[in-house]
């Protein structure tokens, strides 16, 4: 599938249209995803809007809003308006969005065609995909292994060629992690840049939408699309809230080398090494950095984060939508419809959420947890003084095997590199940085660049001059 | 040594209103041990408390007009259609409070 910025060439020349386009992701869907199993819906009424954009093509030509007549997909627990949002939960099943998300109308707004909602871990809980009450989504590159997660379903979509990009939410690297495993470029917001009205939300002070596309120019222009203070999410931030970064010739990247020692992939690391290579080869600066605190991340991410959860998700309860599980009383409609609507991973973090929440435990984890970030936080401050950049693997291996990870913790710790960044609110972005053989199968692994806080269009400037210029 | 007996995963459950099977209680209480084992180790990390600064100007008030945005009956039958009993405009729910007989 092409780039965004190639689809609206063509549209703009005429000889291809927003219909054809639609045709194009409808064939590849139904050739493919039976066996990918990216969507869990396909909206029929995308066909109204393509023809719709097709006429507007006519008339107004490279005039047209800049996401005119492009298909896109969407994880679904983004609401849009009608459709299902079931956030691959049974607890959702049957629940239609009664409005859309703030960053669907701004895509639409500026003429994007949602064609479909993508398959994701429930609730946005995994890394996998494989938490999905509705079936595992499969990697494109090789089909006995997890397109990662939770945004799966959407990176699936991308990398099997059905849209030129589709949109994803990013908690704990949710965007990333299966952007790195399905050869895609990721972009994790800084925190409030992105509305999170009309999400299905997991980790309220974690969560951003994102995008998944095949070059960073594509992210920024679906990114700057969705972005902005919104007057439904309190959180949202302005363009003044941070100080602004001016785009360099060259920069600065910190490497934390302690914090590559252990549990990355010999083939990752040699990768990574290249990529350093590289940057030093265009001109750029590459040091060394500790961060003690930001390599600890992960386990005040998994009491922070299960806290939330456990409070967010407290409003399933079978009484005003979704799944209701008859019962004696209201107490017993509570306990039963849960007990069927949520999935294990969602019920191992609810009740690891209501622990570390519960009295006499709440200072000795919540507290440590909230004290640990702060710290973080300054940690960071103090190293962007030094560096523009930090520079990490975006996963310690490519795409694992489907059912591999045995056990919670070990699937958790394919996001050390990324947690950090949502506890802190700092962005990043990753794109392919090369591949890596396994059963003789190519497999990408990308990089991950973070940011200070408000550095998202710095991000995107040295994306552009490093990863779209390379790329072919 | 497990740090979460199944007795706390009982009472966690009815704090947090699931019902649990017995096979998912055996599977919780090696798990949510080995996670919570794990994440003890911010209590190394977070140090003390008092030395850390305020982060000012991070978390501040966000206030808007106490006005109604909405036509009146705007979302009423969407979100009525979402619910899983009512009777009219009314939500229907099961009895809160049993007498003992």
């Amino acid at each position: 599938m092409d780039t965004i910025a190639a689809l609206r060439t063509k549209f703009i020349e005429g000889n291809y249209t927003p219909v054809d386009a639609l045709k194009g992701a409808l064939a590849v869907i139904k050739e493919k995803d039976a066996d990918i199993h990216a969507f869990l819906e396909v909206y029929e009424d995308a066909a109204e809007e393509a023809k719709e954009a097709a006429a507007r093509f006519k008339t107004e030509g490279k005039d047209a809003p800049p996401l005119l007549g492009i298909p896109l997909a969407v994880k679904n627990n983004i609401l849009v308006k009608g459709k299902r949002a079931t956030a691959a939960s049974k607890i959702l099943e049957n629940y239609k969005a009664v409005y859309s998300a703030t960053i669907v109308d701004r895509l639409r707004a500026a003429g994007a065609i949602i064609i479909g909602a993508t398959n994701l871990d429930e609730f946005a809980m995994g890394s996998s995909t494989e938490n999905s009450a509705y079936g595992v989504t499969k990697n494109p590159f090789d089909t006995t292994r997890v397109p990662g997660g939770s945004s799966g379903g959407s990176a699936a979509a991308v990398t099997m060629g059905v849209v030129p990009a589709a949109i994803g939410t990013d908690t704990g690297g949710s965007l990333r992690q299966p952007a790195s495993y399905c050869g895609l470029v990721g972009f994790k917001p800084t925190y409030g840049a992105v509305s999170r009205y009309g999400l299905i939300a997991m980790g309220s002070s974690l969560d951003q939408a994102g995008p998944l596309t095949h070059t960073v120019a594509d992210a920024e222009l679906l990114h700057t699309t969705m972005a902005g203070l919104d007057t439904k999410d309190a959180t949202t931030i302005a363009p003044d809230t941070y100080p602004s970064f001016p785009s360099k010739k060259t920069y600065t990247f910190g490497v934390p080398r302690h914090f590559l020692k252990d549990g990355v992939d010999d083939d990752v690391l040699a990768l990574f090494e290249s990529h350093i290579k590289l940057l030093t080869s265009l001109g750029h600066k590459v040091t060394d950095v500790t961060l003690p605190l930001f390599e600890k991340g992960l386990a005040a991410y998994y009491i922070v984060m299960p806290a939330e959860v456990s409070s967010n998700l407290a409003r399933f309860d079978g009484i005003r939508y979704g799944l209701s599980v008859p019962g004696d009383n209201l107490l017993d409609v509570y306990e039963k419809s849960r007990a069927v609507g949520f999935g294990a991973e969602a019920k191992r973090r609810i009740l690891l959420g209501t622990h570390v929440l519960s009295s006499g435990y709440y200072d000795a984890y919540y507290g440590k947890a909230e004290l640990v970030r702060r710290k973080m936080r300054r940690e960071l401050t103090a190293t962007f003084k030094d560096v523009d950049f930090i520079l990490t693997p975006t996963t310690p291996t490519p795409a694992f095997k489907i059912g591999e990870q045995g056990d919670p913790l070990s699937m958790y710790r394919q996001d050390i590199f990324t947690v950090p960044v949502n506890l802190t609110g700092v962005p990043a972005i990753t794109f392919p940085m090369g591949v890596v053989k396994r059963e003789r199968v190519d497999l990408p692994v990308g990089v991950q660049y973070i940011a200070p806080h408000g550095g998202d269009s710095l991000l995107f400037a040295a994306g552009k001059s490093i990863y779209d210029k390379g790329r072919v | 040594m497990r740090c979460m007996k199944r007795d706390d995963i009982i009472h966690l459950a009815k704090l947090a209103r699931i019902r649990l099977e017995e096979n998912e209680l055996v599977s919780l209480e090696n798990e949510l041990s080995s996670i919570v084992d794990y994440v003890g180790v911010v209590t190394e990390i977070a140090g003390e408390q008092g030395d850390e600064a305020p982060e000012l100007g991070l978390r501040y008030n966000v206030f808007r007009k106490d006005k109604v945005t909405n036509q009146p009956d705007q979302y009423t039958k969407d979100i009525l259609a979402e619910m899983p009993d009512t009777d009219g405009r009314y939500m229907k729910v099961k009895k809160i409070l049993t007498i003992d007989e």
